[in-house]
C-alpha cells in the first residue's frame, strides 16, 4: 500500500471543510440519550453505598415500594437468582452489578428503583433502607500489599489484594546496563487519579419487548457493537435480538467504553416491568462510580553515559485499580501499552514491571484520551529525561536531540518489542524549537533568573502508539480489534457510509465523508456517514484510543477502492474499452490518452443499476474489514513557557506550542480542534485535578466544584503546528491524533514548572501542581515574596 | 399540590400544572419538549442549561419552574429565524466552535446575551462572559473566536445577508 494520494484537483482530503454534523447541534436538534422519550417509559434511580467497605446486613425494599409511582426495587439478591449479580469485566475479572453480601467502594450500586417518573424513582431510592456493618478500609495501594492488609475480594480464590504482575523487556540486559552505567537517575512519579468527565453523563434506555424477546438499548456508548456482544453474553439474550443504538454522544474520552452496572440493571428493570426504562446518572454518580483514569505510582530509573547517551530504562509501577479489575484494555495487555515508555529515544534495554492492586475505590484506570496507558508512559519518560538533563547539567533539548531515534532508523524496534512505523524526530524538534524561539527564551530566562524572577521552559517529545490494532495482538474478550466500513452508492451517485466506530465529537460525519468523497470522486456533501446503530452498521470495536482514523478511516478508504474497482468495469463497458485502457484522473475514469472520453462516478453509479455490463452483478456496494498490519505512531514536540508569581505560587502558562506529526491530515480544522481540547485536558491534569479519598474511603471529589475543570478564563492560548510524516502502512498515511495532546502535554507543563524552580534544587513535583504546592516550595527555599 | 404556571419560550406560551420542585430545565426539556437545553451537572457549575430569561443568561437548572411563572425565555431553538441561522450559529460553524455539541446550546445563549449587551467585546470580555460555561472538548479557543466573529458579523449586518443555509458542508474560511 502506498501513502500517495489520488492526484486530482478534486481534492477534498486535507481541506478544512465545515462539519456536516454541526447544523443539528447548533439548532438544538442534536439527539442525545436523555432527549429520547419512549411511550410508557419508566425511570430508574440507583441506591449507592455510603461506605467504602462494609457488609450488607439487610435491605428493606418495603418503604420504597410504598412510594407512589414506584414499580419495582431490584437488589443484588434478586439479580443473583437470575444469575446476573456479577458481570465479566474487560480485563478478565468479574464485577458486581448490584452489591451482593458486601460493598467495596463508596457510591457502589446497591439497589435500583424503577418508577413511573424520575422524581418517584429518586424518592423511592431515598426510601430503601440498607443496614451496613462497616469493615476496615484500604485506600493506599501500597498498604493493600502489606501482609496484614484486609482482603477486599473475598470472592476470589487468591487471598491477596495483588491482582497481577506484568513484566516487559529484558531484565538481565537492563540490570547489566545499570551495573555498568556512568550515571543513574531515579525518581518516584505519580500520575494522579483523574476522570474523563464528559459533559454529558452516562445513561441508557433499555426497551425489552417480551413478545418478540427483543431488546433495544439506547446508550451513551463509544463502542455499540462491543456492548451488544457483552450483553448477549451477560444477559444470555440471542445477539440478533439485541439492537444497541448509541445516539449523539456528548463527549466520551474513554468514559463511555465500559458496560456499567446501571445498564445491566436497566435491562433487567425493563424485563421485569415490561416498560422501557431510562437511567441517566447524575454528575456525582459519573465522577464517583464510572471509570476514572490513571492512578499510577511509578518509579523510574535511567542508566546513561556522562555525555548523556541513554542506555537502559527501568520502571516499576504500582497501579491502583480500585475494587474490580475493570479497566478497558485489550485482552493480551494487562497494563495496556504502558511499555511504550522508552518513548522517542534509542534505549538499548528496558525492563518494565507493573503490579496491579485492589483498593476500596471505584474501578477503572484506562480512560481519558490515553490509548491504553500511553499517557502514563509518555509522562514518565518525558519527566525522567528532564531529570537526567538536570543531573547532567545539559540543556533538555540537547539531551533529547542526542537520544532521539534518527530518521534513517525507522522502522524502529523498541526494546520492549514495538515497531515504530515512521518518524522524522529531529526535524520536528528543530521545527518546534525554531517556531517558539527557544534560544531567545533561554536567554530571557537567564536574565530573569539573574533578577530573581521565575520563568521556565518545558519540552515534551512524545511518541504515541495508537490504532489498535493488528488482530494478532489486540482483542477484547476474544473479539479481534479490526474495524469496518460499508459503502452503498445509490443510483443517482450519492452514497451512504456506515462504520463500526462511534464518534463523540471527533467529526467523523465529515472526515469519513472526505475520505470516501476523495476516493470516489464525489462531493463530501453527497456522502452521508452513519454510525452507532448495530442493526445497520458493520461490526466494529468503536471509537477510543485514537483508533478511528487508523482503523475505520482506513476501512473507509479501502472500501471505496473496492467500489472503484467495480466502477472501473462499468466504466469500461460504458466507454467501450478495456479496463486497462482506463485511468482514474480528477475523480473520474478516462481513456488513457483521450481525456475527453471519460465517465464520472455519477454516470457509473446510474449504469450500475440501469445498465450493468453483461455478467456483472448489478449494484454498487462494498464492505471492508480492515485489520491494520501494525499500529501507528503519532508523535510530537510540545513546548510550554511559564512564569511563576513568587508571592502566590501561581503558575501562568505564557505560551504553549504543540507541533504534532499525525501523518496525513484529513481535515486540518478538525485536527486543530482535537489538539486544543486535549491540551486543555492536559492543562487541567497538570494543574488542578486529583480524585482523593479520606482514610475511610470517602471520595472527596464528587462534583464540578471539587473536580476542577478549567474555564475559558484560565485556559491558555494554544499555538499549533504540524510536520507530516505519513504512516507507511495506512492507506492514506494517517496516524490518528485525538489523544496526542493529552498524552504529550502534562510533561511539558510539569517540566516547565520544574525548570523555573530547578536552581532552587527542585527536581520533581507531582501533579497536580497547585498554587499551594509551589508556594510551599518557594517559602521552604527561603524565596522572598 | 400542583401549581399552574405559564411561561413564554421562544415566543410560544406554555401552560402547565407543575410540582413545586420541578426545575426550570426539566420544564423546558420535558414539558415544552425543547431538548436543546442540556444538563451536565448537579451543582450549577457547567452552564449546559443556560437560557436567556427576561433578557439575562441564567442557569435553568438552578431555578424552579414555578419561579419562572410569567417569564419570557429564549432557548437555542429560538435562535434561527425562518430557516436562517443566527450569526452566532454561523460563526460557531465557521470557526469550529463545537465538537460533541453538548455545551453548545448553553455557549450560544451565553454568547448571545453578551453580544446583546456588548456588541463589541474584547477577547477577555468574551472569556469572562462564558466562564460559567464548561466545555470538555474544544479548549474554548475556537468558541472565543466564534463569538468574536459573530460580533463582527452582527456589527456588519452581514450575518443576515450572506450566511450559508442550514445543511451545506461547504469549505470553511
Ligand atoms: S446543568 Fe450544569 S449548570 Fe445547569
Ligand atoms: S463541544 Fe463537547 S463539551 Fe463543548
Amino acid at each position: 500500500m502506498s501513502a500517495t494520494l489520488t492526484e486530482s484537483p478534486h481534492r477534498v482530503l486535507g481541506q478544512p471543510i465545515k462539519r456536516k454534523e454541526d447544523p443539528r447541534f447548533l439548532t438544538g436538534q442534536g439527539r442525545y440519550l436523555d432527549d429520547i422519550k419512549l411511550p410508557n417509559m419508566a425511570y430508574m434511580a440507583i441506591v449507592r453505598s455510603p461506605y467504602a467497605h462494609a457488609r450488607i446486613v439487610s435491605i428493606n425494599k418495603e418503604p420504597a415500594l410504598a412510594v407512589p409511582g414506584v414499580l419495582a426495587v431490584i437488589t443484588g439478591e434478586d439479580l443473583e437468582k437470575l444469575g446476573l449479580a456479577w458481570m465479566p469485566t474487560l480485563n478478565g475479572d468479574q464485577q458486581m452489578v448490584l452489591a451482593v453480601g458486601k460493598v467495596l467502594f463508596q457510591y457502589q450500586e446497591v439497589a435500583a428503583v424503577i418508577a413511573t417518573s424520575r422524581e418517584a424513582a429518586y424518592d423511592g431510592a431515598a426510601a430503601v433502607e440498607v443496614e451496613y456493618d462497616p469493615l476496615p478500609v484500604v485506600v493506599d495501594p501500597f498498604k493493600a500489599l502489606e501482609p496484614d492488609a484486609p482482603i477486599l475480594r473475598e470472592d476470589r480464590k487468591e487471598k491477596t489484594n495483588h491482582i497481577w504482575r506484568w513484566e516487559s523487556g529484558d531484565k538481565a540486559a537492563t540490570d547489566k546496563a545499570f551495573a555498568e552505567a556512568e550515571v543513574v537517575i531515579k525518581e518516584k512519579i505519580r500520575f494522579p487519579r483523574v476522570h474523563p468527565a464528559p459533559l454529558e453523563p452516562c445513561g441508557c434506555i433499555a426497551d425489552y419487548n417480551r413478545t418478540k424477546n427483543h431488546l433495544t438499548l439506547y446508550v451513551t456508548s463509544q463502542a455499540p457493537h462491543a456492548y451488544r456482544t457483552v450483553l448477549a453474553m451477560v444477559a444470555k439474550l440471542p445477539e440478533h435480538q439485541i439492537r444497541v443504538i448509541s445516539p449523539d454522544v456528548g463527549g466520551g474520552f474513554g468514559n463511555k467504553v465500559p458496560v456499567y452496572p446501571g445498564y445491566v440493571v436497566a435491562v433487567v428493570g425493563s424485563m421485569l416491568t415490561g416498560r422501557p426504562v431510562k437511567w441517566v446518572e447524575t454528575r456525582t454518580e459519573n465522577l464517583a462510580s464510572t471509570h476514572f483514569a490513571r492512578d499510577y505510582h511509578m518509579t523510574v530509573e535511567i542508566a546513561a553515559t556522562r555525555e548523556g547517551q541513554v542506555k537502559a530504562l527501568r520502571v516499576h509501577t504500582v497501579a491502583d485499580h480500585g475494587a474490580f479489575d475493570a479497566q478497558a484494555v485489550p485482552s493480551k495487555w494487562p497494563a495496556g501499552l504502558f511499555n511504550i515508555c522508552t518513548g522517542s529515544y534509542t534505549f538499548e534495554a528496558a525492563h518494565v514491571v507493573v503490579d496491579a492492586v485492589y483498593t476500596n475505590k471505584a474501578p477503572g484506570g484506562v480512560a481519558h484520551r490515553c490509548s491504553f496507558r500511553v499517557t502514563e508512559a509518555s509522562y514518565l519518560i518525558e519527566r525522567a529525561m528532564d531529570i537526567l538533563a538536570q543531573e547532567l547539567k545539559m540543556d533538555p533539548a540537547e539531551l533529547r536531540r542526542k537520544n532521539l531515534i534518527p530518521a534513517d532508523k525507522f522502522p524502529w524496534k523498541s526494546p520492549t518489542g514495538w515497531v515504530y512505523d515512521s518518524g522524522n524526530y529531529h526535524h520536528t524538534l528543530d521545527y518546534a524549537l525554531n517556531l517558539i524561539g527557544y534560544k531567545e527564551l533561554r536567554k530571557e530566562q537567564a536574565e530573569k533568573r539573574a533578577r530573581g524572577e521565575l520563568m521556565g521552559i518545558g519540552i515534551s517529545f512524545f511518541t504515541e502508539i495508537v490504532g489498535a490494532g493488528p488482530s494478532k495482538h489486540f482483542d477484547i474478550l476474544g473479539i479481534k480489534m479490526f474495524d469496518s466500513a460499508e459503502i452503498r452508492v445509490h443510483p443517482t451517485g450519492k452514497a451512504i457510509v456506515r462504520l463500526g466506530t462511534r464518534h463523540q465529537g471527533q467529526g467523523h460525519e465529515t472526515t469519513y465523508a472526505q475520505i470516501v468523497a476523495e476516493e470516489l470522486g464525489l462531493s463530501p456533501d453527497d456522502v452521508l456517514v452513519e454510525e452507532g446503530d448495530t442493526d445497520t452498521a458493520p461490526y466494529g470495536l468503536g471509537t477510543y484510543a485514537s483508533r478511528s482514523t487508523p482503523t475505520s478511516g482506513a476501512a473507509a478508504a479501502m472500501c471505496a477502492r473496492r467500489i472503484r474497482e467495480k466502477a472501473r468495469k462499468i466504466a469500461a463497458h460504458l466507454l467501450e474499452c478495456g479496463e486497462h485502457d482506463l485511468e482514474w484522473v480528477d475523480g473520474r475514469f478516462q481513456v488513457k490518452g483521450a481525456p475527453h472520453q471519460s465517465v464520472t462516478m455519477q454516470q457509473i453509479a446510474f449504469a450500475a443499476y440501469t445498465n450493468p455490463p453483461p455478467g456483472l452483478e448489478p449494484g454498487l456496494e462494498a464492505t471492508f474489514y480492515y485489520d491494520p498490519p501494525n499500529l501507528t505512531f503519532p508523535y510530537g514536540c510540545y513546548i510550554a513557557v511559564v512564569d511563576i508569581d513568587k508571592g502566590t505560587g501561581e503558575v501562568k502558562v505564557r505560551r504553549f506550542l504543540a507541533v504534532d506529526d499525525c501523518g496525513t491530515i484529513i481535515n486540518p480544522m478538525i485536527v486543530q480542534g482535537q489538539v486544543h481540547g486535549g491540551l486543555t485536558e492536559g492543562f487541567a491534569i497538570a494543574f488542578m485535578q486529583d480524585i482523593v479519598f479520606d482514610e475511610n474511603g470517602n471520595n472527596l471529589v464528587t462534583n464540578f466544584t471539587e473536580y476542577m475543570l478549567p474555564t475559558a478564563v484560565e485556559t491558555p492560548r494554544w499555538e499549533t503546528a504540524h510536520t507530516v510524516t505519513p504512516s507507511p502502512h495506512h492507506p492514506l498515511g494517517a496516524k490518528g491524533v485525538g489523544e496526542s495532546p493529552n498524552v504529550g502535554s502534562p510533561a511539558a507543563f510539569v517540566n516547565a514548572v520544574v525548570d523555573a524552580l530547578s536552581h532552587l534544587g527542585v527536581r520533581h513535583i507531582d501533579m497536580p501542581i497547585t498554587r499551594e504546592k509551589v508556594w510551599r516550595i518557594l517559602r521552604n527555599a527561603g524565596i522572598d515574596e | 399540590m400542583g401549581h399552574r404556571i405559564a411561561v413564554t419560550i421562544n415566543g410560544q406560551r406554555y401552560e402547565a400544572e407543575v410540582e413545586p420542585r420541578l426545575l426550570l430545565v426539566h420544564f423546558i426539556r420535558e414539558v415544552a419538549g425543547l431538548t436543546g437545553t442540556h444538563i451536565g451537572c448537579d451543582t450549577t457549575s457547567c452552564g449546559a442549561c443556560t437560557v436567556i430569561l427576561n433578557g439575562k443568561p441564567i442557569k435553568s437548572c438552578t431555578m424552579f419552574a414555578v419561579q419562572a411563572d410569567g417569564c419570557e425565555i429564549r432557548t437555542v431553538e429560538g435562535l434561527a429565524q425562518n430557516g436562517e441561522l443566527h450569526p452566532i450559529q454561523k460563526a460557531f460553524w465557521e470557526c469550529h466552535g463545537l465538537q460533541c455539541g453538548y455545551c453548545t446550546p448553553g455557549m450560544l445563549m451565553a454568547g448571545v446575551a453578551l453580544l446583546e449587551r456588548n456588541p463589541n467585546p474584547t477577547e477577555e470580555e468574551v472569556r469572562r462572559a462564558i466562564s460559567g460555561n464548561l466545555c470538555r472538548c474544544t479548549g474554548y479557543q475556537n468558541i472565543v473566536k466564534s463569538i468574536l466573529r459573530a460580533a463582527e458579523m452582527m456589527r456588519e449586518g452581514a450575518g443576515v445577508a450572506s450566511g450559508s443555509p442550514v445543511g451545506s458542508g461547504s469549505p470553511a474560511q
